[in-house]
């Protein structure tokens, strides 16, 4: 056997569990959840074997733009206690495996989505990919406090996106639902970077709180969680859906109206004692998993 | 901080080598199979 010169194999050396937490698994499970709803939700039963593929590619573009943004971010997460430990800061990965990993991840997905499903499946895939990369990373996120306001529209796409794989084209419900998630996206990352604000502020990222205060912050969370409930109540309320739904949308916007509300009552600086942030952060991602739970079983109990 | 020993470095490199060629080997059965299942499936909805 020959020896391995060890600079060089760095770049090989990535092991398979590398490769997966640079697709941000966690943040991937949420957008497939959604667009499996999307998908679900749909007027036109799609064939489980193309739903299936439209799921996966859902996944993998979500999985391609996560690696591409930890690719192009490898400074600000090394920066971070929170990111310090992923595969590219910490040195477990080399640059050109990320980036070929995510720009192949990304590349194939459209394709298989267009050849399974349709085209414009596909080309909003390939737009969402595009926009948290080159929009959001790479323009947004280093310039502006308004970075995940705009930002969000990416990770609203996937509703969209199942929605349009299974029906072909756009109608007002999945519109609603990219713009319950466009919406959703403020509060709920406001409040974590209220908690984390020395991280981002360590980075020079300039989140809300980094640039404006936590004040601001918190008036700010209330003040985007009121357009975020009438988007959720929308569909409802247009008859677009039936009460299963409805009565999810009410109870669990009333509970994140209150919940904004002890946020914007909170006068605490300092992370340990900012709890309402912390129980809003939480119960913002179970929000969006049972609204979009009931929203499909509405579909398929009511309609 | 000791350094590390090359023979275990190296056992370590050809581990992760393996652990990622077995990978591969999954994900391209698994995309022949998905390709195989979505022309018979296209095919079925066009009939």
């Amino acid at each position: 056997m020959t020896s391995l010169p060890l600079a060089r194999d760095r770049a090989i050396t990535a092991s398979s569990s590398d490769l997966f937490a640079l697709t941000k698994p966690r943040v991937m499970s949420l957008v497939v959840f959604t667009g499996l709803c999307g998908l679900l939700a749909a007027p036109v039963a799609i064939h489980p074997v193309l739903g299936f593929a439209a799921v996966l590619c859902i996944a993998l573009g979500a999985g391609g733009a996560g690696a591409l943004n930890q690719w192009y971010e490898v400074d600000l997460d090394s920066a971070m206690k929170r990111t310090a430990n992923r595969p590219l800061p910490a040195g477990r990965m080399s640059h050109q495996t990320a980036l070929h990993f995510g720009v192949g991840l990304g590349v194939f997905s459209v394709l298989l989505m267009g050849l399974a499903t349709n085209y414009l499946a596909a080309a909003i895939l390939a737009i969402s990919i595009l926009f948290y990369v080159l929009v959001y990373t790479v323009w947004l996120k280093r310039r502006t406090a308004q970075n995940i306001v705009i930002g969000g529209a990416a990770g609203a796409f996937p509703p969209l996106i199942g929605w349009v794989a299974a029906t072909g084209e756009i109608s007002a419900l999945p519109v609603l639902l990219f713009a319950i998630i466009f919406l959703w996206t403020p509060p709920h990352f406001w409040a974590l970077s209220l908690f984390v604000k020395s991280d981002y502020a360590k980075a020079g990222v300039p989140m809300l709180p980094v640039v404006a205060g936590v004040t601001t912050t918190r008036r700010h969370i209330l003040l985007y969680t009121l357009p975020m409930v009438a988007a959720a109540v929308a569909p409802w309320a247009m008859g677009l859906t039936g009460w299963i739904y409805g009565f999810a949308a009410i109870a669990l916007n009333a509970l994140f109206l209150i919940l904004a509300l002890f946020v914007l009552a909170n006068r605490a600086t300092e992370p340990a004692r900012m709890r309402p942030e912390k129980r809003l952060f939480a119960f913002s991602i179970l929000y969006l998993f049972v609204l979009f739970g009931a929203l499909v079983a509405d579909r398929w109990l009511v309609a | 901080m000791t350094p590390q020993d090359p023979g275990s470095e190296q056992d370590s490199i050809r581990k992760r080598q393996r652990d990622r060629a077995r990978l591969m080997a999954l994900l391209l059965g698994g995309f022949v199979v998905l390709m195989f299942a979505i022309t018979i499936a296209k095919m079925s909805i066009n009939q």
